[in-house]
């Protein structure tokens, strides 16, 4: 319905007042003159005369023109184009990207701005700041409240999906209502623009979450993938993510988040990790590095080669891109060096880089299990 | 809705230019400003001499000072604008994404302060 209000008044705040405005006249009218026939109509075209007023009233205060919002007539199809409209809006590549986290979460999926920001670790103000500095460059610069054409599409969907990864990668280890958040948005995206990323997106959401339960241990220690219960993972999550992986890549337009979806079923579907088949893994990684190549996806097929020919062939990959100078200072790549040191047996090599580990940034859960790992080595 | 297109660019890059290079840059620029003319969006443009021309202009206190130079030393330089029309922010995006500059330096586009008529 806010998305409704939107296009029909051209104005965020005033669509939101409008519907607040719009609640309130619910309850004090339905309990006497009955629930209307079409309470989502009746809300909206409420909502739209309560703004009507309230631009009366301000045009009376300041004593201005202001431009009436005209009738439009609400069509169904619109509906579906609304949430896919505002959406897209939330996410458009000239809004800063902080805002547009911030609005896609408190604008499409109802979360408050408090609850943003505490998932973010930012300040309520602070975001509402940016969300009011992205609503008036909307206005101002008149960003359209519209579906990307098909020249733009790709770009802007990119930008959609990475708002919507970046909110389910917020609340993998952390925080499941946001990662729940993210699938639910995932999905609402998929039934209104059923393109193949989007599609990929949610099932790599899908197959990632299926592990959650056995991720950490009670006391909120990491546990890895090979030591993982798989017995305990969501089997009816895996059949969904698999199912989705297998009709969209018949689409045959792969993209980055397809292959990531992919890599992931075939870890889902394995029943241990030495039973996992490491080949594929390998060549779906080839397949990513061609076309997004990134020192990050290099890392991670370094680790998948370790897999299949042995951690001293994974080992010499990860020097490779350390040696290069990328990855420096990302913790994982540090992480993944001192497992591969420690299987191989150089204990004293392992812990170095285990240590090295802890000097970056780690989130809570690896740094306990980075920790048992030093002290099984001492 | 009107919005201007500062493009800004390497400056060095004209100089280090060879006549070839500099003769396609022209045209370049010629039939984008053709194209936007024709679809209706072209109000204005022009290409500015480089920034080693130019005067910084300043009144404190009701004395003029003017000094050599740009403000403030940049990578990129503002070297011209088209001044456009277009229905939404968008479709300015579309038209200076075909600006020539765009392929190499950075073109900024900013809506135009509309002011009501007295």
């Amino acid at each position: 319905m806010l998305a409704t209000l939107i296009r029909l008044l051209g104005d965020f705040d005033l669509a939101e007042e409008a519907l607040q405005d719009a609640f309130a006249a619910a309850v004090e009218q339905w309990p006497i003159e009955g629930t209307p026939s079409n309470p989502r109509a009746w809300l909206i075209s409420t909502g739209r005369f309560k703004a009507i007023d309230r631009l009366r009233r301000r045009r009376r205060e300041v004593h201005e023109e202001i431009e009436l919002p005209v009738e439009t007539p609400e069509d169904p199809h619109d509906v579906v184009d609304d949430r896919l409209r505002l959406i897209f809006t939330c996410c458009h590549p000239s809004l800063n990207p902080d805002a547009q986290v911030g609005m896609t979460l408190r604008e499409v999926c109802g979360l408050t701005t408090e609850q943003v920001a505490a998932a973010f670790l930012t300040t309520a103000p602070t975001l509402a700041q940016r969300i009011v500095r992205a609503k008036a460059k909307i206005r101002d610069a008149r960003i359209p409240y519209e579906v990307p054409s098909r020249a733009d599409l790709p770009e802007r969907l990119a930008t959609v999906l990475h708002v919507i990864y970046l909110v389910f990668n917020q609340g993998y280890l952390a925080r499941p209502d946001l990662a729940v958040e993210a699938i639910r948005l995932g999905r609402l995206l998929v039934e209104l623009l059923p393109e193949p990323e989007a599609i990929g997106l949610l099932a790599l959401m899908l197959l990632h979450d299926a592990r959650r339960a056995t991720r950490t241990t009670p006391a909120g220690e990491l546990i890895p993938l090979e030591e993982q219960d798989r017995t305990k993972w969501n089997r009816a999550q895996i059949k969904e993510g698999v199912e989705l992986v297998e009709q969209v890549f018949a689409a045959r337009r792969v993209g980055p988040y397809q292959l990531q979806g992919a890599i992931a079923a075939v870890h889902a579907e394995a029943p241990s990790s030495d039973k996992t088949d490491w080949s594929e893994i390998v060549g779906l990684y080839d397949v990513l590095l061609r076309i997004d190549p990134s020192p990050v996806i290099e890392l991670n097929r370094a680790a998948a080669i370790a897999m299949r020919d042995g951690p001293e062939h994974g080992l010499a990959l990860i020097d490779m891109i350390l040696t290069r100078g990328d990855l420096l200072h990302y913790s994982l790549a540090h992480a993944a060096r001192a497992d591969l040191l420690r299987r191989l047996g150089r204990k004293a090599d392992a812990t170095a880089a285990y240590r090295r580990t802890l000097e970056l940034s780690v989130e809570e859960p690896a740094r306990l299990f980075i920790e048992r790992r030093l002290r099984e080595l001492a | 809705m009107r919005y201007l297109c500062l493009i800004y660019e390497d400056e060095k890059w004209w100089e280090k230019a060879t006549p070839a290079d500099m003769e396609k840059g022209m045209a370049d620029y010629t039939a984008f400003t053709d194209s936007i003319k024709q679809k209706g969006n072209y109000i204005g443009g022009e290409a500015l001499q480089p920034t080693k021309t130019a005067t910084s202009v300043r009144v404190r206190n009701g004395k003029v000072s003017t000094t050599d130079g740009p403000y403030v030393e940049t990578k990129e330089q503002l070297g011209g604008y088209y001044l456009i029309k277009a229905n939404d922010l968008n479709e300015a995006v579309q038209v200076a994404s075909r600006i020539p500059g765009a392929q190499h330096g950075t073109v900024e586009v900013r809506p135009v302060m509309e002011f009501e008529q007295p």
